[in-house]
């Protein structure tokens, strides 16, 4: 087993009082595995994977549970010992790809940001292992990217790049939290084939975490439907695409418009 | 508003209504002439007669120091009208029509603003001399390139919203849309520039008046005393103390109610 | 690289603006100069020869490019008061400003940094709360005043250099004459430092909110790392713009602090030419200043695009 998420709980204190963001929230998953986290928008899946990667603010959030991760347990580490794991065996791709690259950084240099925290590797090498995590992310002509900017790239270029940026140390497991969500849907179907392939080729296991059931369908066998921070329906997603329990994953399956009906899953336009 | 009390504002707003009561009856009452000399208590100390003591002439230092706050107050007031009033007008204009002129005027206004307002203010006096209403005539002129930037700013912003679009198409006026409609939404913005703006008014008359280019005796401000107290810093201090005091209160009290209500803002 | 030479070709006819109202201001003034060098009882002959030596009976267009070849050249005309070239005159005493200057903004960056950096590490503390208390009044105190407070403390009490003796002490070599010029610098410094400071706490605190710092903690970066190596970075590019542009506040600043210390520099010779109406030495100094504040604002706009990609590539 990979990762075996016990009873996490997750509060969140906000100026107005705090609230329970997640309630006895349990998954596993497999080497290797690909599962889907699937809820609305405020259904608490984001604040789980963000809660898994250590990246709540201790004194905003408070998380209790076990999340035994690669034989040690996540939620009891420290700072410095979460570092070790983060970036190096763990690593995220969020969901917004304008804004989670430094605007004033070159890609190349953000490519390599997690082997400069966890490797001695010098600057020939780090290139190096750069253009080969830039080139598995489907990203064209990486030696030409390596010293662009990211104002300079497409929307989906720039989620290539956030792959590759997380990829680098070749994680055990990938979070990938709405990851097209903000992209086109023919971009859409070319990033999931992409985590697909790393999926199948590197033997990286993925959570991805998405609103969409479709999105989810195309890349993990097994699926998790979360509800206002509960877990309320999971199974094989063939089953439960095919199949619904629960009203509330009949309604997810029917707020998504079919394939091909042009954008999708877009705020506003 | 949330539990958390705004200090800044609070005690901002009690300094400025301090210092604002001292110059204002400065201006209509002092213990003693401000401008009388006695040869008998120069350059007296701090006593039940004379609380901020004397100054080299025998002048009643508390009397001087309330008509050089109202003095101080009154010229920073007044080039803050100047300024204020032709700056909005301006920037609202410029904001909500925009074209070549916004253009140019913006251009001009960006060029005048690069320079310190002391150092234009020297220039200006240069060429028409000094004197109370000179001062207040050049700080002023020179205060309208900041109130115009600004407003345009808020204007541009609003120019294109829905209530202001439907407000054109049921046919309300373009003034009436400027000065009933937008101008209420920009006032906390302008309501902080004001702030700075006093405060850059009172630090640009002090200095002027300290350079022996602003107010010019028989006049007084603040300023002004603390350069003719200079030579006496050694056996009288407080010719100097009073008046600075009550310059750094005021220059202060406005900084904090600006602070207060960017503050403010920031939260709602 | 077209970018480049129509910012360059903007920056001269700034400039060329700028030396025309310098000019033109002090040469429409009423009342002849030649009255109040020769006093009024001059015969109309030596007026007339007065006015031909100072070039005075040409037009103006024609007396302004005779000054703007001087300017190019060093050559700064003539002063009514003292009868002797205005670029001997001024020569020293720029070099004096200038250091003056230097050192100011010197100490504006050596203190801001520092605490600015500080302030936004501990941002909600009780260091922030001291820096943001303290910068508050720091920067309600005119900087003549500070400049007071300072001589109080260090030249009447602490005795540490007496106020006047900067002619001596610039006899006495570098270190005496730096020395003498510290307190009028500080006194320049500490309010923008002020500003500084909170400009660049909000900018860190702005940059520590955005999706990409969350991106570097997700790499394993600590706090410290994503402080320095991002957030940083990014904040500093408009505080750097704001101290380009600062530059022009602290020549502003000497003007007056110069008259508090008794430092002999163009601040000092501005006023007393302004109040004895040596108007070519105004021109002269009002000119340099000019060049001067247009020159930082260049400098400041052109880091800003040197330091945003996102500007630069056009």
């Amino acid at each position: 087993m990979l990762l075996e998420v016990e009873r996490l709980r997750v509060e969140l204190h906000t100026r107005r009082g705090s609230v329970t963001a997640v309630e006895d929230f349990s998954l596993a998953l497999e080497q290797g595995e690909a599962v889907g986290l699937v809820g609305e928008s405020g259904s608490g899946k984001t604040v789980t994977a963000h809660a898994l990667m250590g990246l709540l603010p201790r004194e905003r959030a408070e998380v209790t549970g076990r999340a035994v991760f690669d034989g040690a347990d996540l939620l009891a580490m420290d700072r410095a010992q979460l570092r070790q794991v983060q970036g190096r065996q763990l690593s995220i791709v969020f969901q917004e790809p304008m804004t989670s690259l430094n605007p004033t950084m070159r890609i190349g240099r953000q490519v390599e940001d997690a082997l400069r925290v966890h490797t001695g590797l010098d600057a020939g090498a780090r290139r190096q292992r750069a253009l080969e995590a830039m080139a598995l992310a489907g990203l064209p002509e990486p030696e030409g990217l390596y010293r662009c900017y990211p104002h300079q790239l497409s929307g989906g270029m720039r989620q290539r790049v956030m792959i590759a940026a997380a990829l680098v140390l070749r994680p055990r497991l990938l979070i990938a939290d709405e990851p097209t969500t903000a992209l086109d849907v023919t971009i859409q179907a070319q990033i999931l084939d992409t985590l697909r392939r790393i999926n199948r080729q590197e033997g990286t296991a993925i959570l991805l975490i998405s609103h969409d059931l479709g999105v989810v369908r195309a890349l993990c066998g097994r699926v998790v439907v979360m509800r206002q921070g509960v877990i309320v329906e999971q199974g094989r997603v063939e089953d439960i695409f095919h199949r619904p329990q629960q009203a509330y994953t009949r309604q997810l399956l029917e707020a998504r418009p079919s394939w091909g009906k042009g954008k999708e899953g877009q705020g506003h336009g | 508003m949330g539990k958390r009390r705004n200090w800044y504002l609070t005690l901002g707003l009690v300094l400025t209504g301090l210092t604002v009561g001292f110059g204002a009856l400065g201006l209509v009452w002092t213990p003693y002439s401000p401008t009388a000399p006695s040869a008998a208590d120069r350059l007296a100390g701090p006593s039940l007669a004379h609380p901020f003591g004397c100054d080299h002439m025998g002048r009643d230092v508390l009397s001087r120091t309330l008509s050089g706050a109202g003095a101080t107050l009154s010229i920073a007031l007044a080039v803050l009208a100047i300024g204020f009033v032709v700056g909005v007008v301006i920037g609202a204009l410029c904001g909500y029509y925009g074209g070549v002129v916004d253009a140019l005027v913006m251009r001009v206004c960006d060029a005048v603003a690069a320079f310190p307002s002391v150092l234009l203010g020297l220039v200006v006096i240069a060429v028409i001399g000094p004197g109370k209403y000179n001062v207040i005539l050049a700080l002023g002129v020179l205060f309208i390139p900041s109130f115009a930037r600004l407003t345009r700013g808020e204007f541009l912003q609003y120019r294109d919203r829905d209530f202001i679009r439907a407000a054109r198409l049921m046919g309300v006026g373009g003034l009436r849309i400027l000065f009933r409609h937008i101008l209420p939404n920009a006032w906390p913005v302008l309501l902080s520039g004001l702030s700075i703006g006093f405060n850059n008014a009172v630090l640009a008359e002090a200095s002027m008046s300290y350079l022996g280019i602003g107010v010019i005796p028989p006049d007084t401000s603040l300023g002004r005393m603390v350069s003719e107290a200079q030579s006496y810093f050694v056996t009288a201090p407080w010719l100097v103390l009073f008046p600075a005091l009550v310059m750094i209160l005021m220059i202060l009290g406005a900084g904090l109610v600006g602070e207060g209500v960017r503050e403010r803002m920031g939260e709602g | 690289m077209k970018q480049i030479l129509k910012r360059l070709g903007l920056l001269a006819a700034t400039l060329l603006l700028v030396t025309v109202l310098a000019f033109v201001a002090f040469s429409i003034l009423p009342g002849d100069p030649t009255n109040s060098i020769l006093g009024l009882n001059a015969t109309p002959e030596q007026t007339a020869a007065l006015r031909e030596r100072l070039g005075l009976d040409l037009p103006l267009w024609q007396r302004y490019l005779n000054w703007l070849g001087g300017l190019l050249t060093g050559q700064l005309g003539q002063s009514y008061l003292y009868e002797m070239p205005v670029s001997q005159l001024l020569g020293s005493r720029v070099a004096v400003t200038a250091t003056l200057t230097a050192m100011s903004f010197g100490l504006i960056v050596a203190i801001s940094l520092p605490l600015g950096i500080l302030a936004a590490r501990h941002a909600g503390g009780w260091i922030d709360r001291v820096v943001s208390v303290l910068g508050q009044v720091t920067m309600s105190i005119p900087n003549f005043l500070l400049g007071f407070l300072l001589t109080c403390l260090f030249s009447l009490i602490l005795r540490w250099f007496t106020v006047g003796s900067f002619s001596a002490a610039a006899e006495q070599g570098l270190g005496a004459y730096l020395g003498y010029l510290f307190f009028p610098a500080l006194s320049i410094a500490l309010p923008r430092a002020a500003m500084t400071v909170k400009l660049l706490r909000g900018a860190i605190l702005g940059e520590m909110g955005q999706d990409y710092i969350r991106t570097a903690y997700s790499r394993g970066n600590s706090k410290g790392r994503v402080l320095w190596r991002f957030a940083l970075r990014n904040a500093m590019i408009p505080v750097i713009t704001f101290l380009a542009m600062t530059v022009a506040d602290v020549v502003a600043g000497s003007l007056v602090v110069e008259q508090v210390f008794a430092v002999q520099g163009i601040g000092q010779m501005l006023v007393s030419s302004i109040n004895s109406r040596d108007y070519p030495v105004v021109q002269a100094i009002v000119a340099l200043i000019a060049v001067v504040v247009v020159a930082s604002n260049f400098a400041a706009d052109a880091l800003y695009r040197v330091m945003d990609p996102r500007l630069r590539q056009r």
